[in-house]
């Protein structure tokens, strides 16, 4: 026993990342399923519905299907290149969920465990860093593949990244000064206001100390250049289907290509929980914190969904719909019931819930967007991105420091 | 905790390779990153005093120097590709004449 | 051996091992992703010595932006590998010893050194960022003005020369 208390501060971030790689996986798998339902349904089809109920066994399908296809190796690549840029998206993606909080600090058994892997005092920079080193997995993937339009889309998809960085680091300079701190947990924290719930987070700007102001400016520079950083719709041009053949990861086939991919959606999931740790109150509830009948809300909403599912499953067409969908809404509404049950565990995951909350919603609208919007031309992108994201966002860096200065006197 | 003189072994060391980079690539944009190796080893020699002494004086002078880098990476690479468009050549050897 | 100087010679090590192979491999685009290895390096060095806000300055501007542009004009040139040119047997054989030995001879003179520097202490929580930040608004108030010009008359420079000639 003495050996595992004295090796736990070993232990639990190991344990940490391995829970965190394996919901995150499980997430970028089933987010290309609601990726692929919800764009379905707004082009009025009804998108992968045979592999399982409801098409939720798709993601497994696909990740046999990777495992199983050929991974070639063209001819005359710079192999070292090759090689790294895939390995090189895929870490710097997935490192960057290590500073990210997912909920406060909670008493288990005694000890605080905190919800992130890692928390430093700069982890915005951090976040910011690898963001920066982001560029290099396209550039290489671009330029190892000895094929003129993968260079092309690498360069093109690269000089897109670093143009949109610029407007993205300057979006967020406007939370620093307000929260005083480049600490996520402390941005989190400057933003919970007791006696007004939701109005204290920094979109509407009315936080605890006074000196907040309303960052809605820089949440939309923000929101629209991560949309650039990560490469999606409307900025997806350099990996566009119909052009440049599919950019820079056209010579890479099955696991290569399946990293490029967890990488991308790996990315998505850090910009959402970025915007809503900055702009949104990271895990802090809407409800003002005297209203504690809202702590029942994560049951409010499991357990009519639980009961959804099963009346759903239990018309299902298949055999195996009709066995599934049943368990999964018998789960569900059995973890609902249990919330309401033991009110500890329940105010433990309070956090939790509304923080993952809210990072869903953030990616829905991203695929939301990927349904209904056309992608812009690539002189149009660029344009955007240095002859108005950028003034606008140094406008309101100015504004928000004139703002700070004026209250804190 | 770690000696100051380890860092600036250290960065005598990284300052010495970037020197041996410089006089002996033949490639002008291999040159140019032995500079930046070079610039990089007086960093890290800055920041290791600035630690020591307890002052925040040496990193101030680390930002200013990295800037400084930007910018003259910024010019020179601009030079660096308008020579090697009109000699069709990287080599830094290439280029000993003054008139092209 | 503490944990700190373990992680010193690991990053002292892979500095070390990416400046030799900054000078020996024979493609640039290999050249600058050794550099970018010595960067990184670097700042983990920079963070073990508290320098936090350094730390990520290095990795965002010198490894996120200034080697992005030698990886770019690498891969607009299409610089492929080095020429092997042997103008001089003189440079070669002595050139290395000789440069070695200058850098041995700085080496040696520092750890001889009798003056007993401090050690650097990894300072507290924000105090390195807030400090740095108030001493370059107010001491060095005019050269952080100046690089602004600086910076503004490279971007100048950088546009007019890569205008094409009408």
């Amino acid at each position: 026993m003495s050996l595992l208390t004295q090796y736990a501060f070993l232990i639990v971030p190991i344990v940490k990342v391995a829970v965190l790689v394996l919901i995150v996986l499980t997430v970028d798998a089933y987010l290309t399923w609601i990726e692929r339902k919800v764009v379905a349904h707004i082009q009025s089809r009804w998108g992968p519905h045979r592999v399982g109920p409801h098409g939720l066994l798709q993601p497994l399908a696909d990740g046999v299907k990777f495992i199983f296809k050929e991974d070639p190796l063209p001819a005359n690549v710079d192999k070292v290149a090759y090689f790294l840029a895939p390995f090189l998206a895929l870490m710097l993606a997935l490192t960057s969920l290590a500073v990210i909080p997912f909920g406060p600090d909670i008493a288990v058994l005694g000890h605080r465990l905190t919800f992130s892997i890692a928390d430093v005092n700069i982890s915005l920079l951090v976040l910011f860093s690898i963001t920066a080193l982001a560029v290099y997995g396209v550039a290489l993937a671009g330029w190892a593949s000895n094929n003129k339009y993968s260079l092309l889309g690498g360069l093109r998809s690269s000089a897109q990244m670093i143009s949109y960085e610029l407007a993205l680091t300057l979006s967020v300079v406007g939370v620093l000064l307000v929260a005083g701190s480049f600490s996520l947990r402390e941005i989190i924290e400057h933003q919970a206001n007791g006696h007004l719930g939701l109005l204290g987070w920094n979109i509407f700007g009315f936080t605890k100390d006074g000196v907040g102001f309303t960052q809605i400016i820089g949440f939309f520079c923000f929101y629209i250049a991560a949309i650039a950083e990560t490469n999606r719709v409307p900025f997806d041009l350099p990996e566009a289907e119909s052009e440049l053949v599919a950019g820079f990861h056209t010579e890479y086939a099955s696991m290569k290509f399946a990293m490029f991919f967890i990488a991308e959606y790996t990315s998505m999931i850090t910009i959402s929980c970025l915007a809503t740790i900055l702009f949104f109150g990271g895990w802090l509830s809407p409800f003002p914190a005297s209203w504690t009948f809202t702590h029942y809300v994560p049951s409010l909403l499991l357990i009519p969904l639980g009961l959804w599912v099963i009346f759903d499953g239990m018309r299902y067409e298949t055999i195996f719909g009709r066995i599934v969908l049943p368990g999964v809404g018998t789960v569900l509404a059995a973890i609902g019931a249990g919330l309401i049950v033991f009110p500890v565990v329940n105010d433990a995951i309070q956090g939790v819930f509304w923080f993952l909350a809210k990072v869903f919603t953030f990616l829905f609208i991203y695929v939301w967007m990927r349904g209904t919007l056309p992608r812009f031309r690539y002189d149009q992108l660029m344009s955007f991105g240095w002859k108005f994201l950028l003034p606008v966002s140094i406008a309101n860096v100015v504004l928000t420091s004139a703002v700070v200065l004026w209250r804190m006197h | 905790m770690v000696p100051t003189n380890y860092y600036l072994i250290l960065s005598a060391i990284l300052f010495g390779l970037g020197i041996v980079g410089f006089v002996f690539k033949r490639n002008v944009i291999a040159i140019f990153m032995a500079i930046e190796l070079m610039l990089n080893a007086v960093n890290l020699a800055f920041v290791a005093f600035s630690q020591s002494f307890g002052k925040v004086d040496g990193e101030v002078f680390v930002l200013f120097v990295i800037v400084v880098a930007a910018a003259e990476a910024t010019v020179g690479l601009g030079i660096i590709i308008l020579t090697a468009r009109n000699r069709r050549s990287l080599n830094v050897e290439r280029v000993d004449l003054l008139k092209l | 051996m503490t944990g700190a100087l373990v992680i010193f010679f690991a990053l002292a090590a892979l500095a070390v091992v990416g400046s030799i192979s900054l000078i020996v491999q024979r493609e640039p685009i290999h050249s600058a992703l050794s550099l970018i290895v010595v960067m990184v390096a670097l700042a983990g060095l920079y963070l073990l010595m508290g320098a936090e806000f350094v730390a990520a300055v290095q990795i965002i501007v010198y490894g996120g932006a200034i080697m992005v542009l030698f990886v770019f004009v690498i891969m607009l040139l299409n610089a492929g590998e080095e020429e092997r040119t042997n103008f001089s047997k003189l440079a070669t054989f002595a050139g290395i010893p000789l440069a070695l030995a200058v850098t041995g001879f700085i080496a040696a003179a520092i750890a001889h050194s009798s003056a007993s520097l401090p050690a650097p202490e990894p300072s507290g929580a924000l105090t390195s960022t807030k400090t740095l930040s108030m001493l370059l608004f107010s001491d060095f108030v005019y050269p952080f003005e100046l690089t602004s010009f600086l910076i503004l008359v490279a971007i100048l420079g950088a546009i007019v020369l890569a205008q094409r000639e009408n």
